[in-house]
């Protein structure tokens, strides 16, 4: 056998064994790309007795409550879920009221302290939203007890 | 469906780590795009809570305990409330824990691993109690910013560690110091890497406290993840921000420690009182110190019906900050009169206190038992709501609880 011959014989192996991988990382690729590119609904397992499940909308409203946050359903709802909750909850907005002034302040205040961006135009659409659905009512300076469950007290 | 979270994960976590954007862009990433994973989390299995606990808040993640749920003489872990102003710090490792006490006031910046503080001072336990500032905000006409707690953020657990006064006083104190301020290893909720989300603190007299204590251990065993692992400061009877999670660094203050959260509105209220809703300004806020007299009826759960002529025993806890609380009475009839409850001595300083009465009630009807402390300088709870401030601290109104005889 020639030098050339076994030389050639050597990087057949190592051909084939590069032939493998390419294939290994092609199959893989066009997998991500399918599971990226295929909604998540359409990956069914039906065969295996699973049932699909029906197209999600990530932003159902029922009841007038934007399900996937929380908020109240009305005029500036998206603005405010794409602008107020990319760092905390949007519980933590629900949770309180504040008239229009007070919202504005808390926007100014996470702007200077806590990195929010400039809202643009966006930020009367927001104020807007918030002074609407989340303001405060008077509850005097002791409320009545309430949501009581009433149960036996055995002892 | 398992498969389907399992794929969707491992699919979306390749391409993060594949692209290198997972922080800057998880971040910013509507809660609907995030990993299942994320959305998913269960904080009562996460944090081992009981799944009474209320959540206020999943990001950062604040839980509350009802009152029954604090009927315990000390709090387990599974009662116990979660405060965040930021982000758990992951991935702790205890072994390589360190921490350094620095400062302006401090003779030479030292480093202690755990180790050495286990090892090299002796250890103390106390029952802590530990009040958010703002327990009870939700009640506060007009309603004031934050977390809207009821009466849910207040426990009193078993405490071990160091003094911390035995560790600045191996450092060196010198004669200007002031005040210490804690440094921790909790993340902004902006993950910007140069905020630090708290940074709070106690004047030196505070801190030089026997029962101020760099604790390890929380009721005998390892601190929950979720409450300060591996070291945290613990200031009994201040606002509970005093007590810093993940210790990492006690610098000894020439000045006022002004990290943040120690300036404007935060854990401050106005130094004068101010008529509700009062704009006040930043110079005329003063810092929360001792938190006040306050008590919790813990048994019976508010609402039980009880046929007539029984009697019906409740119990709970007291507590007034650096003082003792000096008397505990009820009132079935909205405070026309107040009747004694038997009252225990502390178990130690800081430590809340235990209460019982046997209540008997003259007719059928509608009954509320309200309960008031009173603390060692003479100072009682309120029945309304307590002097309005910005934030909404220190709201110790009486606690009631409603009570049907049938």
């Amino acid at each position: 056998m020639t030098d050339h011959k076994r030389f050639w014989r050597r990087e057949r192996a190592v051909y084939r064994i590069l032939i493998v991988i390419c294939a290994v990382v092609l199959i893989a690729a066009i997998a991500t790309v399918y599971f990226m590119a295929a909604p998540v609904n359409e990956i069914n397992d039906t065969e295996n007795g699973y049932s699909s499940i029906p197209e999600e909308d990530p932003d159902r409203i029922e009841n007038g409550i934007h399900l996937r946050t929380g908020f109240a359903e009305g005029v500036g709802l998206m603005e405010t879920v794409n602008n107020c909750t990319g760092c905390h909850s949007a519980q933590l907005v629900t949770q309180n009221r504040m008239s229009r002034e007070g919202w504005v302040a808390t926007i100014r205040w996470m702007q200077e302290s806590q990195n929010l961006w400039d809202l643009g135009e966006e930020e009367p659409i927001i104020v807007n939203y918030l002074a609407t659905h989340y303001t405060p009512t008077d509850k005097g300076r002791r409320e009545n007890l309430a949501n009581i469950d009433w149960y036996v007290l055995e002892e | 469906m398992k498969r389907r979270k399992f794929v969707r994960n491992t699919v979306l976590s390749g391409i993060c780590s594949a692209s290198g954007v997972e922080l800057v862009f998880g971040a910013l990433m509507p809660e609907g795009y995030l990993p299942l994973a994320f959305q998913e989390e269960d904080p009562f299995e996460l944090f081992e809570k009981d799944r009474g606990m209320v959540v206020l808040n999943n990001r950062p993640w604040n839980l509350e305990a009802r009152a029954h749920l604090l009927n315990d003489r000390v709090t387990p872990n599974k009662y116990m409330f979660i405060r965040n102003n930021g982000l758990i710090p992951e991935n702790i490792d205890g072994s390589r824990w360190t921490l350094t006490i620095d400062g302006e006031a401090v003779e030479q910046k030292k480093v202690y691993s755990l180790e050495d503080l286990k090892s090299g001072f002796k250890q103390y336990t106390y029952q802590l109690t530990l009040e958010c500032g703002g327990n009870g905000r939700s009640e506060f006409n007009p309603p004031a910013k934050g977390n809207q707690w009821t009466i849910g953020a207040v426990s009193c657990a078993n405490w071990t560690g160091v003094r911390l006064r035995d560790v600045l006083k191996d450092a060196g104190i010198k004669d200007n110091a002031v005040y210490v301020g804690y440094h921790s290893a909790d993340v902004h909720l902006s993950r910007d890497p140069t905020k630090e989300p708290i940074s709070r603190g106690v004047p030196i007299q505070k801190a030089l406290q026997e029962e101020t204590l760099l604790a390890f251990k929380m009721n005998d065993k390892d601190i929950p993840r979720v409450h300060g692992y591996p070291l945290r400061l613990v200031a009994g009877g201040w606002p509970a921000s005093a007590s810093g999670k993940w210790v990492q660094r006690v610098s000894v203050r020439n000045i006022v420690h002004d990290g943040p959260k120690m300036t404007g509105s935060s854990y401050r209220v106005p130094c004068e009182p101010v008529a509700p809703g009062s704009e006040v300004k930043d110079e005329d806020m003063c810092i929360i110190e001792s938190m006040p007299v306050k008590s919790l009826v813990t048994f019976p759960k508010s609402g039980a019906l009880l046929d007539h002529g029984k009697k019906l025993r409740i119990n709970g806890h007291a507590w007034a900050g650096e003082l003792e609380v000096s008397k505990m009475e009820y009132s079935i009839d909205f405070g026309t009169s107040w009747m004694q409850c038997a009252l225990d001595k502390p178990a130690n300083r800081l430590a809340w206190q235990h209460f019982t009465a046997e209540i008997s009630f003259p007719k059928k009807g509608y009954y509320e038992v309200w309960a008031r402390a009173t603390d060692s300088l003479g100072r009682a709870q309120p029945m309304v709501l307590p002097g309005w401030n910005p934030k909404g601290y220190l709201n110790n109104a009486c606690h009631r609880i409603a009570i049907k005889m049938i």
